[in-house]
């Protein structure tokens, strides 16, 4: 796996390669089960957990219907509090504040907390074409930047590696980042930990300008929120003289009040505990503790794009908890990478193809990477109705229709390669509305049952490679209904 | 045009479905969860904060306002600790027995002299039982955030039963949005290897809690 998503095979080809690698799916394995238990005790301690799920999403709703009002409301809190915000539409745009604001800090490095916007936009990227070095300080993404490596899991980036694959990591690469590996380093995850402490430390110390994301926005106070475990982002938040934070626009939440659901549906969902370690919050800049500088960037990047669909809208719901990747079987067994993007799994699933459009080969193909089994919708503490929106974008990507991509109204055509699933719905629609033809068609084929084959021929093979045929029975629910129960001649009459 | 302008006009065009009548507070939050989970009285409530401190590795300690000093020297010199890092507004008796230099949490103070010191004494400004965490908001017996950061052993005070809230719903009406919070559950952690947790990264990877009883 090299350090890029551009040219990413489509999600079959790219899974199929994926699932063939044995110790990629052990570690996954392992790695889903011992937190998919651990969530569902944390859960259960909260007997309220539908009523805080149910305000979660409602709360997100309301942001988002009204987007507009809480954005701007968000830019005056900020601007009150001491902050200079930023608007980004795109990557590209995005990108460009970051480099012009770390360039006039006169600095050629700068120490990054984990975030998913800055995975997005490719920022790491973006800084390095411009002469500036950013560290990954979050161990799982310092073990994915060592590696030259993508993430494969929202919550943690290296799921796919495990302890000795790590160990080794260090040992070969940490050297000519900064401080080497110390001797010895065994593959006890205490002992790498340690190891990632002694080489991030002397970054920490000497950093000027740090990067970030946030989990939340508060739009009525201006106050940001990051929530982490092991003291990075802590670290990156207040040690350096400037900070910058890129978030998406859809991390805002309207009040302080609001932070009382997310913070009890965030850490249990995501890492399984009552409480992650540590959470802090700013606003703007205070005098003589922290950053003297702050800027936010907020970022849109798709997401006004899928705010305009009334279905797939509710996916900028999301909180990037992760537990979706966790209790998915296609996750389990395909891995993070094969999904082509930061968003990996069933949320993946939805938030690329919206994000960037259906266009793409990839992205055309995820929405597929699904069994539709419901379970990422069961977990989801703001009651994403992931398999809604696949099902949804499923349609998008055969039949086409109108969309907004970039700001802009378009009517995209239909995917190529869904001929015989168009023309096989085209016919079942025609049946569906002559019931006489339908009938005559059902008793045809219950006569000739025995003849039937076990595997479609021709272009449906491959789906019958995996499938069973449904077996076609001797009489029809209808024949059978008019025979037993049945008064008239014709179906549908009121009699 | 600006790319704010770009991105509020984006927005604006997404939502023409949204009735134009409807304010944000017109789509209804229903807030019928509980503000607190389980009746407990305030010494139960005292119980269950230290009860999952210590679930997540925080060692706890009791004692009262008169045994504070000998205890917080104690676990200092366990420690081996010779320097001590203090908010401006720390109550001086707490370390008047304590065999430790004293070092002033100041402005110019740089990190690379904090990552010299060996713990920090403070208190804070709410403790939240259910979730076993410490909210820090800078107050003066709390001082700058890195002050509770940069040393690798950290020593709480907290006020029980004062300090001490059930839940996260009670906390946040107790803390000021424009103050700087830092909310604290545990030594600093990691679950990036194998989704195992492991104590012990960046933050202190020792922390005492000391419930003071007032």
């Amino acid at each position: 796996m090299s350090g890029t998503y551009l040219g990413m095979p489509a999600f079959p080809r790219a899974a199929a390669a994926a699932t063939r690698d044995s110790r990629l799916r052990a570690n996954l394995r392992h790695a889903t089960h011992t937190i998919r238990d651990k969530r569902a005790k944390a859960v259960a301690e909260l007997d309220d957990w539908d009523r805080l799920r149910a305000a979660g999403a409602a709360v997100k709703d309301r942001t988002l219907r009204h987007l507009d009002h809480y954005l701007e409301q968000l830019e005056t809190a900020v601007t009150d509090a001491g902050g200079q915000v930023h608007w980004a539409a795109d990557a590209d745009e995005a990108n460009r504040i970051v480099t012009r604001l770390v360039r006039e800090t006169g600095e050629t490095e700068v120490v990054k907390v984990k975030s998913m916007a800055t995975q997005e936009i490719g920022l790491n990227e973006a800084l390095a074409e411009a002469g500036i070095r950013a560290y990954e300080t979050d161990l799982a993404e310092l073990i994915v930047q060592l590696g030259r490596d993508l993430p494969s899991h929202i919550l943690v980036p290296a799921i796919h590696r495990n302890r000795s694959e790590i160990r080794d990591i260090f040992r070969r690469e940490m050297a000519s980042w900064g401080r080497a590996a110390p001797e010895g380093l065994s593959d006890s995850p205490a002992e790498l930990a340690e190891a990632a402490r002694l080489h991030l430390r002397e970054k920490f110390l000497t950093a000027k300008v740090g990067i970030s994301g946030a989990n939340f926005m508060v739009a009525e106070s201006g106050t940001l929120v990051v929530v982490e475990s092991e003291g990075n982002g802590r670290m990156c938040l207040t040690l350096p003289e400037t900070l910058i934070s890129v978030v998406g626009i859809e991390k805002t939440v309207p009040t302080w009040q609001d932070l009382e659901v997310y913070l009890q549906l965030l850490p249990r969902s995501s890492t399984a505990e009552r409480m992650n370690p540590y959470t802090s919050t700013w606003t703007g800049t205070t005098d003589g503790d922290g950053p003297r500088t702050f800027h936010l960037v907020l970022l849109d990047n798709g997401r006004t794009d899928t705010l305009a669909d009334t279905v797939g809208r509710q996916a900028l719901r999301c909180i990037r908890c992760s537990a979706c990747l966790n209790v998915c079987p296609v996750y389990e067994r395909a891995g993070g990478h094969a999904y082509g993007s930061p968003y990996p799994g069933p949320i993946g699933a939805i938030l690329t193809p919206q994000f960037r459009g259906t266009e793409g080969t990839l992205e055309a193909s995820l929405p597929y990477a699904s069994s539709l089994c419901g379970a990422c919708y069961e977990v989801c503490p703001v009651a994403i109705d992931i398999p809604e929106v696949l099902v949804h974008l499923r349609e998008r990507v055969v039949e086409g229709g109108p969309v907004v991509r970039n700001g802009v109204r378009t009517v995209l055509r239909p995917a190529r390669g869904h001929a015989a699933e168009r023309a096989a719905m085209r016919a079942a629609g025609w049946a569906f509305d002559h019931p006489d033809a339908l009938r005559r068609g059902m008793r045809l084929a219950a006569r000739t049952r025995r003849l039937h084959p076990r595997r479609l021929p021709g272009p449906g093979r491959a789906w019958s490679d995996t499938r069973e045929l449904p077996a076609v029975p001797a009489e029809s629910f209808r024949d059978w209904w008019q025979r037993t129960r049945g008064t008239s001649g014709r179906e549908g009459s009121a009699e | 045009m600006s790319g704010r302008d770009v991105v509020l006009a984006r927005v604006r065009r997404a939502l023409a479905d949204v009735p134009r009548g409807e304010g944000p507070e017109d789509w209804p939050v229903e807030r019928d969860y509980r503000r607190v989970h389980g009746a407990r009285t305030t010494a139960q409530t005292v119980e269950l904060l230290a009860e999952n401190l210590a679930d997540y590795r925080a060692i706890v300690h009791r004692c009262a306002a008169d045994g504070l000093p000998a205890l917080i020297r104690r676990l200092l010199a366990e420690r081996g600790a010779e320097t001590v890092v203090v908010p401006p507004g720390l109550d001086p008796a707490w370390l008047a027995a304590a065999d430790v230099t004293l070092v002033p949490d100041r402005a110019a103070q740089t990190a690379r002299e904090l990552d010299a010191v060996d713990s920090v004494v403070t208190g804070c400004a709410v403790a939240i039982a259910e979730t076993g965490t410490l909210v820090l908001d800078g107050g003066p017996d709390q001082g700058r955030r890195r002050i509770t950061l940069v040393p690798d052993h950290h020593l709480c005070v907290v006020r029980v039963p004062g300090q001490v809230v059930g839940s996260v719903p009670q906390a946040l009406p107790r803390l000021a949005p424009d103050r700087p919070l830092t909310w604290i559950s545990g030594p600093s952690a990691t679950s990036d290897i194998e989704l195992d947790r492991v104590e012990g990264v960046h933050g202190p990877r020792t922390l005492e809690v000391i419930l003071l009883t007032e």
